[in-house]
């Protein structure tokens, strides 16, 4: 922990730090923020700065408790990109205290109880959506209505009042802001008989997949692959989910087109595009190894799709990625790649 | 042309060259002392064939060793031998080693039989190679291994690859020899080109060495104007830079996409490799009869003065090659830099100032020491930014944790013998977790622990053997006191009227115990 000066080589410093890899996920993280707001109104907003400003508290309390030095960590910036990530995956409606008590989930329990950054076994974010889901399903299942498709919206000033003293101005209700989204939809209208073509004329619906959620999935493909670029992330992650979600959507979809969504719809509605590059490449709780990456995330895709049709939720990212996060001390091991003349040698004896 | 393949990893880095290639190659003054270590190269050290009080002259052998991995050693320059005894080296902890230590007379008198024109064309083969073992030429690129023992491969070999790939930033010596002396390199490929006879000859050079690469193809031209047509198997190929495109296993993937073999030698998959100046330490061994006293060193660093490349004596002090440079004691004392021999991604620090040049050093670099200071480091968030920067393809983060944890079955799992040491690891790491360090330190230890398990295991055979061979005694001493009885008793017989049964008996016995000992011995 303390900065010396090496007296082996490399002598050359370091061309990366922590903070920088984090501020680069924050700045893919705009596009897509930016949209969601625009498109579903103030609430994100909240969200984000709520849960951005306690979980830099609870990093801080944690840090000293811990006797960790606190500078150093405060500022590498995951515990502002679990944050934000959080933030994202919480309904924009959610009273103040859930994405307070997410914060404490993700950085207290799941983060710095099983050690802090690099050690823990669970992505952070993902685990406190899942705690909070299936303590306070009715929190956290208030989505927002497009706006456009409100007659009227709140005003930023409005969001905080309902935020803080939960009531809204008098001319609304909650009722009238609120509305499913299409994976939510098309499970409830299903299971009643319809089918899905009846589904994509509701409003929920928007031009190619979930209203509104479509564009917030291309903002976050813009940053993915921003990200890309940037060498942040590797290809084998998001493109191997995507795929996997992709291909057993097709099937499906071949099989029943009245029971099952096309795969575009999958792939730009819920958490999909956010999943794919921002949460399953987590680095801490992703495999690292080619190999293990593609399983790993080709694991995901599927799983998300069992869960969305058949399990309990209408969304299953965070569940696939906390799921198949546990295989993953087994992938690494099992797909260590072929050193430098393995190959040559095998052939040879 | 064929493509070039590309090794897996690798990473880019500043190359900082242009502070050291301007210049024309330097001569350095003759320092007042050499100090000239007994091991230079891989392999056995060589032993004295001189005395203190001896007068040498220049290129004379000093030291030298009949194993087949060793090389060599000459005076640098005609003196007298004033000391032969241990002295600290280039080696981090400061340690010395057995080095001949010559007063320099200042004549730089060269041995009668030394630096002379010889009849290249008439030699044989094999005079010629025992011309290269006997003029101690090892590799040059740092690696030192000797060169005379790649000479004689055992199969075929279809590459013979000239190394000028020079892939560590700041280093320029490799530079400076192909510019200055193109010629000589050709005349070193066409010899090795005789010894080897390999199907084609490649003299690769990094794509940021322009300047080397024109002037080795105006060489090939000259000599083909010359009517010299063997060098038209020589092709010079510029390979792209991307550290450690030098490596030798990287540089023969690139050019063959060849993998030489894990734990295997170059010529398994029919590749020889050598440096470019050690290619020219060939040539002048061969038509000058000149063996390796002098290298080509960079010198270099922001705080030099006059960074550059110098032809220095093995054995001149790293202090007077300094001096040279420009950068004087006084400096030295008050800025205190760090100095290293080798380039700054691989190369190693050195104690101090007085240590010899060696066959090995390529380069010193004058760093300042106060830019050196290194941001703390962060826990691993196992990005996998190592692994995918890893030449070799090892996954060093998992190594990472096993070397802090000691497991060498997970180590030796992952390949820890493999890592080359390269440094990418260490530059890519966003927690700037010293990789590299910690992989040595391993490395290290496991030698450590092989080396108690090895003396365990030995241990636990002589324990075994000692067992045994106790049980073995004990038995004999059992037979022949059970024989004894049993003589006593047929005495006792033969007194009394014998009986036959009691004398079977006794050879039954007898007859197992050889068979049991033998089994004690083998558990």
């Amino acid at each position: 922990m303390t900065s010396s000066t090496p007296n082996s080589s490399p002598f050359v410093p370091s061309n990366a730090s922590v903070a920088q890899v984090m501020g680069t996920v924050l700045l893919a993280l705009v596009p897509g923020i930016i949209i969601y707001i625009v498109l579903f109104g103030w609430g994100l907003l909240n969200n984000i700065l709520i849960t951005t400003l306690s979980a830099l508290v609870f990093e801080w309390l944690m840090l000293v408790l811990r006797d960790r030095p606190v500078r150093v960590f405060l500022l590498d910036g995951s515990a502002v990109v679990t944050a934000v990530l959080l933030a994202l995956t919480l309904p924009p409606l959610a009273p103040w205290w859930i994405p307070a008590l997410g914060s404490f989930i993700a950085i207290v329990v799941a983060k710095h109880l099983y050690g802090g950054i690099g050690y823990n076994s669970f992505n952070p974010a993902m685990a406190a959506y899942a705690v909070l889901l299936v303590s306070f399903p009715l929190e956290m299942s208030i989505w927002v209505a497009p706006q456009a498709q409100l007659g009227e919206s709140l005003d930023i000033l409005q969001h905080w009042q309902y935020l803080w003293s939960g009531t809204l101005p008098a001319s609304t209700n909650i009722d009238a802001l609120s509305s499913a989204t299409l994976l939510d939809h098309m499970r409830t209208e299903v299971a009643q008989g319809k089918s899905l073509a009846q589904v994509q004329e509701s409003a929920t619906f928007g031009l190619f997949a979930g209203s509104g959620y479509e564009w917030v999935n291309l903002g976050f493909l813009a940053g993915g692959l921003f990200l890309l670029y940037k060498k942040l992330i590797s290809w084998h992650i998001p493109f191997s989910m995507l795929i996997a979600l992709a291909m057993i959507a097709g099937i499906c979809y071949l099989i029943d087109p009245t029971q099952f969504a096309s795969p575009l719809v999958h792939l730009f509605s819920g958490a999909t595009i956010l999943g794919a590059f921002f949460i399953a490449t987590d680095p801490v709780t992703a495999s690292t190894t080619p190999l293990g990456r593609i399983i790993y995330a080709c694991g995901i895709g599927l799983l998300t799709y069992v869960i969305r049709n058949w399990g309990g939720y209408p969304d299953g990212v965070a569940f696939a990625v906390l799921l198949i996060g546990l295989t993953v001390p087994l992938l690494d091991y099992y797909t260590a790649p072929k050193v430098y003349g393995a190959r040559a040698g095998y052939e040879k004896s | 042309m064929k493509k070039l393949a590309r090794f897996k990893g690798g990473i880019k880095l500043p190359g900082f060259k242009s502070l050291s290639n301007q210049a024309p190659i330097r001569n350095v003054v003759l320092p007042e002392k050499l100090i000239i270590p007994l091991r230079q190269h891989i392999g056995e050290a060589a032993t004295p064939v001189v005395e203190v009080g001896q007068g040498v002259l220049k290129g004379q052998l000093i030291a030298t060793s009949q194993a087949f991995i060793s090389a060599p050693i000459h005076a640098s320059s005609s003196g007298r031998v004033v000391e032969i005894g241990k002295h600290p080296v280039a080696h981090q902890s400061g340690l010395a080693e057995p080095c001949i230590v010559i007063e320099t007379d200042g004549n730089d008198t060269w041995h009668p039989d030394c630096h002379v024109d010889r009849p290249v064309e008439v030699l044989t083969s094999d005079a010629i190679r025992s011309t290269i073992k006997q003029a101690g030429i090892v590799g040059l690129g740092g690696a030192v291994f000797p060169s005379a023992a790649k000479l004689k491969p055992t199969r075929p070999i279809d590459t013979l690859i000239i190394n000028g790939v020079e892939c560590e930033p700041y280093i320029t010596c490799d530079d400076a020899v192909m510019r200055h002396y193109a010629n000589q390199v050709l005349e070193g490929v066409l010899i090795l080109r005789r010894l080897i006879d390999p199907v084609e000859a490649i003299i690769a050079v990094e794509d940021n060495k322009p300047e080397a690469i024109a002037a080795l193809e105006s060489a090939i031209d000259r000599f083909k104007s010359d009517n010299r047509g063997q060098v038209n198997t020589i092709r010079v190929v510029a390979v792209p830079t991307i550290f450690p495109a030098g490596g030798e296993k990287q540089l023969i993937k690139v050019l063959t996409n060849k993998e030489v073999p894990q734990h295997g030698l170059p010529y398994e998959v029919g590749v020889v490799c050598l440096n470019v100046g050690t290619t020219v330490a060939i040539y002048n061994a061969v038509f000058k009869a000149e063996p390796l006293v002098s290298r080509i060193v960079t010198v270099t660093g922001e705080a030099v003065p006059r960074p550059g490349n110098y032809k220095v004596l093995i054995g001149t002090p790293v202090e007077h090659l300094l001096g040279q440079a420009g950068v004087s004691n006084l400096d030295m004392a008050q800025l205190k830099p760090q100095l290293i021999m080798g380039g700054p991604m691989m190369g190693q620090t050195l104690p101090h100032a007085q240590v010899p040049i060696v066959k090995a050093a390529n380069c010193i670099l004058v760093k300042n020491y106060s830019k050196q200071v290194m941001p703390p480091s962060m826990p691993c968030i196992r990005c996998g930014a190592c692994a995918a920067a890893c030449p070799i393809q090892l996954l060093p983060q998992q190594l990472y944790w096993h070397a802090r944890g000691n497991h060498f079955e997970k180590l030796e799992h992952y390949h820890l013998a493999d890592c080359i040491e390269c440094g990418c690891c260490s530059v890519v790491c966003p927690s700037r977790i010293p990789l590299v360090q910690y992989f040595r330190y391993a490395k290290s230890e496991f030698r450590d622990h092989t080396i108690k398990a090895r003396f365990a295991d030995q241990s636990r055979v002589r324990m075994q053997a000692r067992e045994a061979r106790l049980e073995r005694i004990k038995r004999e001493q059992e037979g022949r006191k059970a024989r004894r009885r049993a003589e006593r008793k047929k005495k006792k017989a033969a007194d009394q009227p014998a009986t036959s049964t009691s004398h079977l008996d006794t050879t039954k016995s007898e007859e197992k115990k050889p068979a049991k000992t033998k089994q004690a011995s083998v558990g």
